[in-house]
């Protein structure tokens, strides 16, 4: 049972302090979960702290890999629309 | 007493060009508050002309959401607030403000602004606060927070003689906050909507309140945002003045597809510039307005609308030895020197005022007597390019934007910065020839003239054909001094007759 920080982390280092377990580590390319220390923060809060604070929509993964911060969860933007925008700038 | 005074200067709008922290509204204020902002570029619009400021990127970390950043940005082409190209360590902060503050002496400065925010990384900002108080004691400290965190650390703040706070507050209804922060981070969990909305606002408004009592220097400022939060800002004015915030600063939205914000994403519009000078004027007549703004960057380092910190890489200053004790001697004579300068300009405007009898350049207050000549003559908009110290002395083809000065009978008043070299778009538009005149033209949309120390005669011709006459007789000469002159050569010359030919001010 563990969580994961994976490459598109932007290094803010918000997740870093707030883990009960110190299990977060700054790393290149980017910060880490020590998945021997992490328990997702069980038994400490009611939700894992670094998923909770991260910015990054999927930058955290849970224990089954799936993101725990969905595509449009926290920016609110339709993943649909942020998918089409994108290919708008990119065929400019 | 800080709020009536401010009252005194503000009541009744801004025709009368009593806006923005100008040197006619800070000889209003008290003593105490006038010796906190004389030469801090970000809190006075005069002293920006003369010093610089610098923010150190120490703090990245955020506690909040907002629908106008995007925490993966970084682009070493981009000037806005929360990109960065370089994180710091406190020591590192520590030496870079060092060997700043030896190489710009006219740096007073020092901000910490992100690119997260200052406060949800106290110890990295303290430290570096700390530092700095101790080894350079002539630097002034401030920070710029979104205030969830302000209420925790307002006593170390005030301990550390962090004497400027600027808090960014887009609303006091949490209703309206909910279409602008999409969640916060309080007491170990996300919290979204509403509620959200209603503590960030809430403590905001706590760590408002008590830094004004602590004596701490308030200043706060808004996103404008059409349809969202435009109309609310003026309740937001009236409310920040009423606790005693000294200044608001509304700024406009910055928001493109391009940037991979909500709002630049979504299709949000920013608001044209005449819009934003409307709610600016709107809330003059509630509190001091500032009007030159440069939203700069989280690393931002030199004079406000210049960013020198290509100049000050950690490797470059890895190379740079600092006597600090000999800079400090070196950097008390600059600052003498340009007080000296700014005394001399505001004695010749004095003696320019009282021998003047069409356009007094202090008729900007409002107790001066108004000029009997040529009282009907409308208002023209000019635009300057200048690169500091207060005067018309840069060439065109420099200027990376332009201060917009109105003039008219009641006298010369500052309207805001338009930048020239709009916010990079990224691959192919960046620095295309016709991309660069259509942001010089948007920039100068309003504007009759445009001074400046030179121009060659391609871009002087491009500009008459857009009914904008550039003018270069007036280089050298103080800003408001060369407006006053030109506009009282427009009303000699019979051109103030007529309607304004140019194109109405807008997007």
């Amino acid at each position: 049972m563990a969580l994961e920080i994976i490459e598109t982390c932007v290094n803010c280092w918000a997740c870093e302090p707030l883990c009960p377990s110190s299990a977060i580590y700054e790393a290149r390319p980017h910060f880490r979960i020590d998945a021997a220390k992490c328990t997702e923060c069980d038994g400490d809060y009611a939700e894992a702290q670094c998923a909770g604070i991260c910015p990054i929509e999927g930058a955290i993964l849970d224990a089954k890999g799936l993101a725990v911060n969905p595509p449009g969860s926290l920016t609110g933007i339709p993943p649909e629309r942020m998918q089409a925008v994108m290919a708008e700038i990119r065929a400019r | 007493m800080q709020e009536k005074d401010i009252a005194n200067t503000a009541g009744g709008g801004c025709s009368q060009g009593s806006c923005g922290s100008n040197a006619e509204q800070m000889s209003h204020l008290p003593d105490a508050v006038r010796e906190k902002v004389f030469n801090h570029p970000c809190y006075s619009e005069e002293a920006h002309h003369h010093y610089a400021r610098m923010h150190v990127a120490v703090a990245p970390a955020c506690n909040i959401q907002c629908h106008y950043c995007n925490r993966k940005y970084d682009c070493a082409n981009e000037s806005r607030p929360g990109v960065v190209s370089e994180l710091l360590t406190p020591e590192q902060a520590e030496k870079k403000v060092l060997a700043v503050a030896a190489n710009i002496p006219q740096m007073t400065v020092l901000g910490v602004a992100g690119p997260g925010d200052p406060l949800a990384n106290p110890e990295r900002t303290l430290a570096t606060f700390r530092g700095l108080a101790e080894k350079a004691p002539d630097i002034k400290l401030c920070l710029s927070t979104n205030g969830l965190a302000l209420p925790d650390h307002v006593d170390e703040i005030a301990a550390l003689n962090v004497d400027h706070v600027t808090i960014t507050i887009n609303c006091v209804d949490p209703e309206v906050g909910a279409k602008i922060y999409p969640w916060i981070f309080w007491n170990n969990r996300r919290v979204r909507g509403v509620k959200a909305a209603q503590i960030l606002i809430e403590r905001q408004q706590k760590g408002l309140e008590m830094l004004v009592e602590r004596g701490v220097l308030v200043k706060v400022n808004s996103v404008m945002i059409p349809g969202v939060n435009d109309e609310h800002l003026k309740e937001v004015s009236r409310i920040v003045k009423a606790k005693g915030a000294f200044l608001h600063n509304v700024m406009p939205l910055i928001a493109e597809p391009e940037h991979g914000t909500f709002y630049g994403v979504m299709g949000q519009r920013s608001p044209s510039q005449a819009e934003l000078q409307a709610l600016q004027d709107e809330c003059a007549g509630d509190m001091n307005m500032m009007r030159h703004c440069r939203q700069c960057r989280a690393d931002a380092v030199g004079l406000l609308g210049e960013d020198r910190g290509d100049e000050f890489t950690l490797d470059k200053i890895d190379q740079m030895e600092i006597d600090y004790a000999a800079a400090m001697a070196k950097r008390k004579a600059v600052h003498q020197a340009i007080e000296a300068d700014r005394d001399a300009q505001r004695a010749a405007k004095a003696r320019a005022a009282a021998g003047e009898t069409l356009v007094p350049i202090t008729a900007l207050k409002r107790s001066a007597p108004k000029p009997a000549v040529a009282e009907q003559t409308r208002p023209v908009l000019m635009a300057v390019a200048t690169a500091g110290q207060g005067v018309v002395n840069q060439h065109f083809g420099h200027a990376k934007e332009f201060l917009v000065y109105e003039a008219s009978p009641a006298g010369v008043r500052f309207i805001g910065v338009r930048k020239a070299d709009n916010y990079c778009e990224g691959g192919d538009t960046c620095g295309d020839g016709e991309t660069k005149w259509d942001d010089i033209l948007k920039a100068l949309a309003g504007c009759e003239v445009m001074l400046c120390s030179r121009i060659g005669i391609g871009p002087w011709e491009t500009l008459e054909q857009h009914g904008i006459r550039p003018d270069n007789e007036h280089a050298m000469e103080p800003i408001e001094d060369a407006v006053a002159a030109v506009y009282r050569e427009m009303q000699q010359r019979g051109k103030l007759d007529d309607p304004a030919h140019s194109m109405p001010v807008s997007a």
